[in-house]
């Protein structure tokens, strides 16, 4: 199903501008971050390869068809929970696919062995601290076995250890064979994650390149604004 | 007074065969009625929930509304489908237990469904997104989403059981209040308290309370536990 190919891609709810024009190329292999100012379009252009919206103009290709041929999983910045158990969520995602029993729960306790959570098992979903509820929301789509994994700002609310336990089960994800397609607002993580970054800003793509080359030379005088502004060794500490 | 009372005590201390059937048939009816309120509702109330269909808003409105309907007034309504010259009216229902289930049928229909379509439509505003991008069809979801809430349909259920046990206008009119054959527990102590007879009212009073405040307790119970449990 790769590569992915967005062509003038358009999304204007009520007549609003939100995605004006994207072109957009990404290969089945290693992590993609997404970077761009708030209401740039990226939670959006997620959405839209998540298929759940519809788009008002141009086109999605998936390596030439219409559609998908291999299965996609989104993780939404803020992860519902069923109000069950901890494992019975991380099986979620395998209910539609009609698997037999024993398999949904073996399937979910590997993944909830492979993001550190075997041991809360049995606790209430909703009981779990936010790091906790990112790593199963991970988990949950870890388990259904994606080719595409689609992350909407994993770490947003998350402290250092936390972050760094999901940065380092989305490395072993895309070890897995899965392509990875991710936003964050962190740049310390994407220079740690990012294989290539696609640069967003006013619902149009400024920008795609790999990861060295953009922070360091970055080509679009908006990417080289944004970094700036956004770095954070470039506050200013009084002397 | 306090010999009214010692009366009243005395009839349930002795399980008076009188307030037994009155009581046993209170449940028979109200349990029966809730039971097929509990299937009509929570089957409409979900799919009022779930389902796109223009006019929608005007249904939840109307469901809404009927939740506060008088029991006096469906009374009537049943009482004229019922009565000889009405359209069912050569069933001959009217003054019978089965009667009365109609009646507290209609009454609990529209509380249980209303308060089923809120809960579920809460949970698909939450869920819908999610479970959609999980590739859940949509019967899948509802499924999903049922089990989800199942404490709050229960309450639901409890609520509506509540509703048809205290009621007293609408068994009074399709019932008649026939003594040993269509006397419950509100309208014997309606028709007694008007003949005087008090303990057997205050008995029966005593009677309902309990189980009024059993329904409230169990409901309370159901949600602190399932709100510990599953958050
Ligand atoms: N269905 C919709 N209808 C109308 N406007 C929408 C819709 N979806 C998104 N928008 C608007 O599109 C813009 C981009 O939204 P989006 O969530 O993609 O931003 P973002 O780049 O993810 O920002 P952030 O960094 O804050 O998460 C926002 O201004 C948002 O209000
Ligand atoms: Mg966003």
């Amino acid at each position: 199903m790769f590569p992915i190919r967005l062509e003038q891609v358009h999304f204007t709810p009520n007549g609003r501008a939100v995605l004006a024009g994207v072109d957009l190329c990404v290969d089945g292999e290693g992590i993609t971050l997404i970077l761009g100012p708030n209401g740039a379009g990226k939670t959006v252009l997620l959405r839209v390869l998540a298929g759940l919206e519809r788009i008002h103009g141009g086109s999605v290709a998936w390596n030439g068809a219409g559609a998908p041929a291999e299965r996609i999983a989104m993780v939404f910045q803020h992860p519902v929970l069923l109000r069950t158990t901890v494992a019975d969520n991380a099986g979620l995602g395998l209910r539609p696919l009609g698997l037999s029993r024993p398999e949904v729960q073996r399937r979910a306790a590997d993944v909830l062995g492979r993001v550190g959570l075997s041991h809360r098992a049995r606790d209430s979903a909703r009981h779990l601290s936010g790091g906790e509820r990112q790593r199963l929301a991970l988990a949950r789509a870890w388990a259904v076995r994606p080719r595409l994994l689609l992350l909407d700002e994993p770490t947003a609310a998350l402290d250092p250890t936390a972050t760094e336990a999901v940065e380092s089960i989305v490395r072993e994800i895309r070890t897995g064979g899965a392509k990875v397609l991710m936003t964050t607002h962190n740049l310390g993580q994407a220079m740690r994650l990012a294989d290539d970054i696609v640069f967003i800003e006013a619902g149009r793509v400024r920008e795609h390149s790999p990861a060295a080359r953009f922070f360091s030379r970055p080509q679009s005088q908006e990417a080289r604004l944004f970094i700036r502004g956004e770095l954070p060794w470039r506050i200013a500490f009084p002397d | 007074m306090g010999s009214t009372l010692l009366d009243a005590i005395s009839l349930l201390a002795h399980l008076d065969p009188q307030v037994l059937a009155i009581v046993w048939l209170s449940f028979q009816v109200s349990l029966g009625a809730t039971a097929l309120g509990s299937l009509v509702g929570l089957l409409l109330g979900t799919w009022i929930a779930v389902a796109e269909f223009p006019g929608r808003a005007a249904v939840t409105v109307l469901l809404n509304g009927m939740m506060g309907m008088p029991p006096v007034v469906l009374g009537v309504i049943v009482y004229l489908a019922l009565s000889r010259s009405g359209p069912l009216g050569t069933l001959g229902l009217l003054y019978s237990p089965t009667a009365m289930v109609i009646a507290q049928t209609l009454l609990v229909t529209p509380l249980i469904a209303a308060l089923a379509r809120q809960t579920v439509e809460d949970a698909w505003s939450d869920y819908r997104i999610e479970l959609t991008a999980l590739g859940f069809d949509r019967r899948l979801a509802v499924l999903t989403l049922l089990h989800d809430c199942r404490y709050s349909l229960v309450v639901a259920v409890l609520a509506g059981l509540g509703r048809a046990m205290s009621e007293v206008g609408a068994v009074m009119i399709v019932g008649g209040n026939i003594d040993g054959f269509t006397r419950v527990m509100t309208t014997a102590i309606a028709l007694e308290t008007a003949k005087g007879d008090l303990p057997l009212s205050i008995a029966l009073g005593l009677v309902l309370i309990s189980v009024v405040v059993a329904l409230n307790a169990l409901a309370f119970g159901l949600r602190q536990w399932a709100m510990r449990r599953y958050g």
